[in-house]
């Protein structure tokens, strides 16, 4: 161990110049995207390329929220990633929780079958999705995206719930069956406490991957009304010019939701919530 | 209170069979230890008599009702996992009590018996932590007390001290020994610690790759163990198993001595001669039946154990009570209490006196 602690000074400075060079690259556009929402839109040109601008202003985002269509975007992305999100967790966890406990016939067969339905490009099965979307009468509508979103996402989100379910001993059910409980009260009782975190994880990820979702939302929404933000953000961008100003506000305002949806969420994700569960 | 019967009890998964024609039973208030080597289907009976596993094949009964299908929560049973297997997001009293939780108890009922199972445990000043702020010996009081709060027809134990260091689980033993005693329900304990399994049981089974091999009171597998396996199982440090050849009266060892047991009815079929090593003597050479050459000592302080390697014999190893004064490389002139040496068969099957 002591070996290990002692190494030299050199390595330690230079693996924190390491990270820090890594975590100045992934926030850089982050930086960028807040800085020009708050730059002028005259000098967004002049000193393009200052690292900080000479004057601030929130006029843009006064523009966003009171002139444009921001709010009503940002409400369909709402409604759409928070459906996607909740739906997509109930069907995952309860597939995830099956895959995990039991075996059953064609259990390989559904799990192959989800995996090959992550291997074909987007770009292949847009077209025949819009047919069906079309054909349902569901074009322009926030639940055609929630129910393309849930399909799309079911997968993964099924596998990660499965490996939560998978981290939580099977002892715990158990003991809970001997105590007294039902199978299903096992699960509601002992079990879901325990996957709290993985709920709030997957949730979290299929928020976020809902909320910035272009183009489906591109090929299924046309009017005005049913546009989510990412499309939206889209109509800052004419014919003749594009208005940075306000789009980089519209992204900063888009990043908020994320950012609380995991600042909520952290603690779950952090503390592993089964220790002490299994011996020692 | 409960009698539990096992009758041509099965279990395989698929193909692969892990119980074969189970048959016991178990009297009500009786301590059963079931042991036998790692893999041999200890655990997999335990939870078919909860209910967690499905039985494949046979009767299983309780006080004469057929169980075989009912859902472990209707079977009246406790039992304490390996691994605890605590509810790490309740604290220690509603760990303790969420048997009665669920069956809807009383407040003050379940707070009075949690309360009565932390005193006799000694947990009373843990009973609001989580079960990850506790030592590995007070979960399993934790888990112990579980089953204790619930009053259940028969308790169940999977290795419940395995993961115990030797004082705690001396005293855990010892806990269990007393709690036994003072409830008198029905006990089925696993275990492959053959002290726990001497100490605590009533009676014992022995299994061997799913088959039970003997089941008896600790002395009768002693004394009397049914075949070389169950014999060179029980009791420690391990029988000593010498090959032997049929002689006019008695058996001759390789080297060629005749050793005289008397007659037993299938002596003739003797293949092998096991005697433990408490009934091994050190001997002046005159009386000594086997003479060789002390490869290790050890002294325990109670006890002595000599390896010694006897030419043309094999290694065998003696039991001295106390200290012992010899050293590694003496000679050692070994006597056999032919009294205490057991034959067996080809097959392996103890040959009756
Ligand atoms: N789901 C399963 N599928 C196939 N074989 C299994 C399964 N579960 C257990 N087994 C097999 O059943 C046998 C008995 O297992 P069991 O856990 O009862 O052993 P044990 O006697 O408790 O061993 P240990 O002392 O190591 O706990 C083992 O050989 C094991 O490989
Ligand atoms: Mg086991």
């Amino acid at each position: 161990m002591n070996a290990l602690r002692q190494s030299s000074p050199l390595a330690v400075t230079g693996k924190y110049l390491a990270l820090a060079f890594y975590v100045a690259f992934a926030l850089f556009p982050l930086y960028w995207l807040a800085k020009i929402a708050v730059t002028p839109d005259k000098l967004i040109f002049s000193e393009g390329t200052a690292l900080i601008p000479s004057k601030f202003t929130f006029e843009n985002f006064q523009t966003v929220l009171l002139q444009t269509d921001f709010v009503a975007y940002f409400r369909n992305s709402l409604i759409v990633s928070i459906g996607t999100a909740a739906i997509t967790t109930v069907i995952a966890a309860a597939a995830g929780y099956a895959f995990s406990r039991f075996d059953f016939r064609g259990k390989r067969l559904i799990i192959a079958l989800m995996l090959i339905t992550q291997m074909f490009p987007l770009l292949m099965i847009i077209a025949p999705i819009y047919k069906i979307v079309a054909a349902l009468g569901l074009l322009n509508s926030l639940t055609s995206l929630i129910i393309v979103y849930t399909a799309f996402n079911i997968p993964f989100a099924t596998f990660l719930m499965q490996s939560f379910f998978d981290g939580i001993p099977k002892d715990l059910e158990d003991a809970g069956m001997i105590d007294g409980c039902t199978r299903f009260e096992a699960l509601r009782k002992i079990v879901l406490p325990l996957t709290l975190p993985g709920l709030g994880a997957t949730l979290g990820f299929i928020f976020t991957a809902a909320w910035s979702e272009l183009l489906f939302a591109l090929m299924l929404i046309n009017s005005n009304d049913a546009m989510t933000f990412p499309v939206g953000l889209l109509t800052f961008v004419s014919k003749f010019s594009v208005d940075w100003g306000q789009m980089m506000a519209a992204g900063v305002l888009a990043l908020v939701p994320s950012c609380l949806f995991f600042i909520f969420i952290q603690r779950y994700l952090v503390q592993g919530l089964t220790t002490g569960a299994v011996k020692g | 209170m409960a009698g539990i019967e096992l009758n041509n009890i099965a279990k395989s998964y698929g193909s692969v069979e892990v119980l074969r024609d189970i048959n016991l039973t178990i009297e009500d208030g009786e301590f059963i230890v079931l042991v036998g080597p790692s893999g041999c289907g200890k655990s997999t009976l335990l939870r078919m008599i909860a209910g967690l596993e499905p039985i494949t094949g046979g009767e299983f009964h309780v006080d004469g009702r057929r169980m075989n299908e009912v859902p472990p929560r209707d079977r009246d049973m406790a039992m304490v996992f390996q691994s605890y297997a605590l509810y790490p997001h309740m604290d220690v009293s509603r760990n303790m009590g969420f048997s009665l939780e669920i069956r809807k108890a009383q407040k003050e009922e379940r707070s009075r018996k949690v309360g009565d199972a932390a005193r006799t445990l000694g947990l009373t000043s843990l009973t609001e932590r989580l079960p990850r702020a506790l030592s590995g010996g007070q979960r399993q009081r934790v888990a112990m007390g579980r089953a204790i709060v619930r009053d259940p027809s028969a308790f169940l134990f999977d290795e419940p001290l395995s993961n115990l260091d030797a004082a705690l689980r001396v005293e855990m033993r010892l806990e269990i020994a007393r709690l036994h005693q003072r409830l008198n329900a029905t006990m089925i304990y696993v275990t492959h610690d053959q002290v726990e399994a001497l100490t605590l049981a009533d009676r014992i089974v022995v299994l061997n790759a799913g088959d039970i091999q003997q089941v008896g009171t600790p002395l009768d597998l002693y004394e009397r163990p049914s075949n070389k396996f169950v014999a060179q199982f029980i009791g420690s440090p391990t029988m000593n198993i010498l090959g032997v050849d049929r002689a006019e009266t008695g058996v001759k060892l390789k080297d060629g001595t005749i050793l005289d047991v008397g007659s037993r009815g299938e002596q003739k079929r003797a293949h092998e001669l096991g005697v433990r090593p408490e009934h091994l003597d050190v001997v002046p050479e005159e009386a000594a039946h086997m003479k060789g050459v002390a490869e290790l000592v050890e002294h325990l302080g109670s006890d002595t154990n000599i390896h010694a390697s006897v030419p043309g014999v094999g290694p065998v190893l003696v039991r001295q009570h106390g200290h012992f004064p010899l050293k590694t490389g003496d000679a050692v002139n070994i006597a056999v209490d032919l009294e205490k040496a057991h034959l067996f068969g080809p097959d392996g099957v103890r040959l009756a006196a």
